[in-house]
C-alpha cells in the first residue's frame, strides 16, 4: 500500500518528463522571505537570477518584517498550502515545525554537497535535528556590529573606540559637536541584539552564555550582570528623541549622511552602506566592541513537504545552487554576511568580512545568538523586559535585574 | 371568512415553520460551529501548555498565572480603558458637533459631509502610518512649528511613554468620528420639521433644543454608535501596529496585540489564549447587563 503512491509519482513525473511541452516549462518555486531593504533585495536577487538561470522560476514573495513573513509562511504551513521555500531563523524556533513533520529534509542533496564537512559546527548542530539537515544554511551574520561614520568621528576628534566605556566617552563628545551620537531603531528586536552586544562585549563570553543557557539564574544575580544593565542603561541618553519604533535601516541612513556618528547592528547594515555606495575603511568603519566574542546568527530557509513531484524536483535544485560556492560568495558579498560554507574563498570581500572571517576560525570567539540559545517565547518576553528598561530613565537596575529572572523563570 | 381564517391559520403556521428553519440552518450552523466552537476551544487551549501548536493537556490554571505576572499584560489592560474611555467618548461628542453643524442646511454640505466621512474609508493601517507621520518629532508636526520660527515648540507625545496613549486615542476619533456623524446626521434628518417650528414660536434657544428635545430623540443612534465604536475597541490592534508598534517600550501595547504576538511570533498558543479568555469574559462582563436590560425593557413593551 504504501509503495503506491511513489510509484505512481515516478510514473508521473516520468509521463511528465517525457512529454516535451511540459519538460520546457521551467520549474516554479514560490519563495516567502522577509529582504525588502535595498541592499537585502539586491542580495536575494543573486539566488533569483541564478535560479532562473538554470532553468527555473523564480516567484517572489517578500513579506516586509520577519515577524510577518514567518507568521504568514507558519500560516500557510499549517494550512495546507505551503510555500516551495521559506526563510527562517536557525535556532529553536524550527523545532516544532520537524516534530511535527511539515518539512522535508535534505540529506540527499546535503550527502551530495557535502554539507556535513563545510558548515562550522553551530550552524551544523542549528541546521539539523537527530542527524537529518532540515534547514539550508545560507549565510553567517554577526550581530554585534558597531558601525560608526569616519568623517563625524574624525570632526569630532574621537579615536576608534575598543570597549564599551570607550563607547559612552565618544558619545558625549559627539554630543558636545552638535551631532547624534547613537542611531538607533527603537524596536523590540534591535533594543534586545543591543543588549546582547553589551552583555558579551561588557560581560564577557562565559556571562553571555550561561545567562542564556541552564545556569540562567545564577549568572543574572551576578554583579557583573548588573554592570551590564547600568552600561545599556546609560545609552539611552546619548539617542535621539525619534529614535522609538525607527526601522533599523533607517537609523543606518542616519550614520551614512552624517546626522549621527554610530549604530549599533548585525553585518546586514553593511548592504546599506554598500548600497550608498560607500566603501568599508573609508567612509564608514566597523568594529566588533568590547571583549570580542562574535555574535552568531544567519538565515536559513526551510522546505515545507510537497506532494507534488515538480515541488520537489524546485526544492533540490534550488538547494543545491544556493549552497553553491560561487552563488555563497555573489550573494554574501551584497548580504553583507560572511559565507556559510568555511571553504569558500573570502579574499575578495571587504575589511569587515574579513574580521568576521578570521573570528569565525576561533571557536573561542563564536557566541550563537540567543535564537539558537533560548525559544522564541523566552526571546519575546526578555524583549519586553529589555525594551521597557531601555525607554524608562526611571527604571532602576535592580527592577530591571527582578523582572529579566521572572521573565527567564515564567518561560525557560 | 372568519371561521375560515381561523381553521385555515393553525395549518399555515405548521407548514410555514420549516421554511425559516432550512433557511437559517446554514447562518446558525456556521454560528455555532465557526463562533461558539472557536470560542470554546479557544478557552480549552488556555489550560494547556500549548506551544506553536495546539495540544490537548492540561496545565490548570499556569497560563493564567504567568499572565496576570506579566508586566506587558497589565499594561495593555490598561491601555485598552483609558483609550475605550477616551475614544468613545471623544468620538460621540465630535460626531454629535459635526452633524449639528451640518445639520444647519449650510451651503456645500456635501462637500462637508465627504470630508467628514472621508477618514472613515482609511484603514486604521493607512490612519496609523499618516499620524505617525504627524506625531514624528522630526518629520511632523513638532518640526514644522519649530520651522516657523518657534524652535522650543514641543510636541512630542508619541514618543513620551506617558502621552504615547493619547495619540492613540487623537488618530481613532479623527478616523471614526465621522461615521459617528453620518449615524447622528441621519437621526437629525429623521425629527419631525413640526417640531421645530414649535420650539421656535416657544423662542427656546436652539442649544437648548439641541440637548432637551433632540438628544432624547435621536438616543438610538447614540446606541448603534456607541456599540460600533465598542467593537472598534475590543479589537484594536492594527493602529497600534502602524503607528507606534507598541513602543516606546510597552507603553501602547493592547490586549489583542499580546495576543496576536503570542499566538504567532511567541509561539505561545496556551499563554495567548489565556488572555483571549480574559478579553472574552470582560466584553461578555460588560455586554450582559446591556443586554440583561434590553431583555427586561422589551418584556415590558410587550
Amino acid at each position: 500500500m504504501r509503495v503506491m503512491p511513489h510509484i505512481l509519482g515516478l510514473a508521473v513525473s516520468a509521463a511528465l518528463l517525457s512529454s516535451p511541452a511540459l519538460a520546457a516549462e521551467p520549474l516554479k518555486a514560490e519563495v516567502i522571505h522577509w529582504w525588502t531593504s535595498g541592499g537585502e533585495a539586491a542580495a536575494v536577487k543573486v539566488f533569483a537570477d541564478a535560479y532562473d538561470a538554470n532553468g527555473g522560476q523564480w516567484v517572489d514573495s517578500a513579506i516586509a518584517g520577519g515577524d510577518a513573513a514567518r507568521t504568514a509562511g507558519i500560516n500557510r504551513i499549517v494550512g495546507g498550502n505551503p510555500p516551495t521555500m521559506m526563510q527562517f531563523n536557525t535556532g529553536k524556533q524550527l523545532d516544532e515545525l520537524v516534530k511535527n513533520g511539515l518539512l522535508a529534509n535534505l540529506d540527499a542533496e546535503a550527502a551530495a554537497g557535502k554539507w556535513k564537512d563545510v558548515l562550522p559546527k553551530a550552524i551544523l548542530a542549528a541546521s539539523t535535528r537527530d542527524g537529518h539537515f532540515y534547514a539550508l544554511p545560507v549565510n553567517i551574520h554577526g550581530q554585534n556590529w558597531l558601525w560608526y561614520n569616519t568623517k563625524v568621528f574624525a570632526d569630532a576628534g574621537v579615536a576608534e573606540p575598543h570597549s564599551w566605556s570607550d563607547i559612552l566617552a565618544a558619545g558625549d563628545k559627539l554630543k558636545a559637536k552638535g551631532y547624534i551620537p547613537f542611531a538607533h531603531g527603537g524596536q523590540p528586536w534591535q533594543d534586545h541584539i543591543l543588549f546582547d552586544a553589551v552583555l558579551a562585549g561588557e560581560g564577557g563570553s562565559d556571562l553571555y552564555l550561561q545567562v542564556y543557557g541552564k545556569d540562567a539564574q545564577k549568572a543574572i544575580a551576578d554583579p557583573k550582570f548588573a554592570h551590564v544593565a547600568d552600561v545599556f542603561h546609560k545609552l539611552r541618553d546619548l539617542m535621539d528623541s525619534g529614535m522609538p519604533g525607527r526601522n533599523w535601516n533607517d537609523a543606518t541612513a542616519m550614520v551614512i549622511t552624517g546626522k549621527a556618528g554610530f549604530q549599533v547592528m548585525g553585518d546586514w547594515a553593511k548592504g546599506e552602506f554598500l548600497a550608498a555606495g560607500q566603501t568599508a575603511g573609508k567612509e564608514y568603519n566597523c568594529i566588533v566592541p568590547g571583549q570580542g566574542g562574535y555574535v552568531m546568527g544567519g538565515d536559513v530557509f526551510v522546505f515545507p513537504l510537497l506532494k507534488d513531484a515538480n515541488g520537489q524536483a524546485a526544492q533540490a535544485k534550488l538547494a543545491n545552487l544556493m549552497f553553491d560556492p560561487k552563488v555563497q560568495i555573489a550573494f554574501n558579498m551584497k548580504k553583507g554576511s560572511v559565507p556559510v560554507r568555511t571553504d569558500a574563498d573570502g579574499a575578495g570581500m571587504d575589511k569587515c568580512a574579513q574580521i568576521g572571517i578570521a573570528s569565525l576560525k576561533d571557536p573561542a570567539k563564536q557566541l550563537p545568538s540567543t535564537s539558537y540559545l533560548i525559544s522564541p517565547d523566552e526571546g519575546g518576553a526578555l524583549d519586553d523586559v529589555i525594551t521597557q528598561f531601555l525607554n524608562t530613565p526611571a527604571e532602576t537596575t535592580d527592577d530591571f535585574v527582578k523582572k529579566f529572572s521572572a521573565a527567564v523563570k515564567a518561560s525557560g | 371568512m372568519t371561521e375560515a381564517a381561523q381553521t385555515r391559520s393553525p395549518r399555515r403556521k405548521r407548514r410555514i415553520a420549516w421554511a425559516p428553519i432550512l433557511a437559517l440552518a446554514p447562518a446558525a450552523v456556521v454560528a455555532v460551529v465557526v463562533y461558539i466552537g472557536a470560542m470554546l476551544w479557544t478557552v480549552r487551549l488556555s489550560f494547556t501548555n500549548s506551544r506553536m501548536l495546539p495540544l490537548l493537556d492540561y496545565a490548570g490554571l499556569a497560563q493564567y498565572r504567568r499572565l496576570f505576572a506579566t508586566e506587558r499584560f497589565t499594561i495593555s489592560a490598561v491601555n485598552i480603558v483609558i483609550f475605550g474611555v477616551l475614544f468613545i467618548v471623544g468620538a460621540l461628542m465630535l460626531g454629535f458637533l459635526l452633524a449639528v453643524f451640518i445639520d444647519q442646511k449650510v451651503r456645500a454640505e456635501g462637500i462637508f459631509r465627504t470630508i467628514f466621512l472621508y477618514p472613515y474609508s482609511m484603514s486604521f493601517i493607512v490612519t496609523g502610518l499618516a499620524w505617525q507621520w504627524f506625531l514624528n518629532p522630526q518629520l511632523g508636526i513638532q518640526n514644522t512649528v519649530r520651522g516657523f520660527g518657534f524652535p522650543n515648540f514641543t510636541f512630542d507625545w508619541i514618543v513620551n511613554q506617558d502621552r504615547v496613549i493619547y495619540t492613540l486615542v487623537i488618530a481613532a476619533i479623527w478616523q471614526a468620528s465621522g461615521l459617528v456623524m453620518a449615524i447622528l446626521l441621519a437621526g437629525l434628518r429623521g425629527v419631525d420639521a413640526d417640531l421645530w417650528k414649535a420650539t421656535k414660536i416657544d423662542a427656546i434657544p436652539t442649544w437648548r433644543v439641541y440637548l432637551s428635545i433632540i438628544l432624547p430623540l435621536i438616543a438610538p443612534m447614540f446606541v448603534t454608535a456607541s456599540v460600533l465604536l465598542a467593537v472598534a475597541v475590543a479589537k484594536l490592534y492594527d493602529l497600534v501596529v502602524a503607528m507606534t508598534k507598541g513602543g516606546p517600550g510597552i507603553s501602547s501595547e493592547v490586549p489583542a496585540k499580546f495576543i496576536m504576538d503570542n499566538f504567532f511570533e511567541r509561539a505561545n498558543v496556551g499563554l495567548g489564549s489565556a488572555a483571549a479568555t480574559v478579553l472574552l469574559v470582560t466584553v461578555i462582563a460588560i455586554l450582559a447587563p446591556w443586554l440583561y436590560s434590553q431583555h427586561i425593557a422589551n418584556g415590558k413593551a410587550s
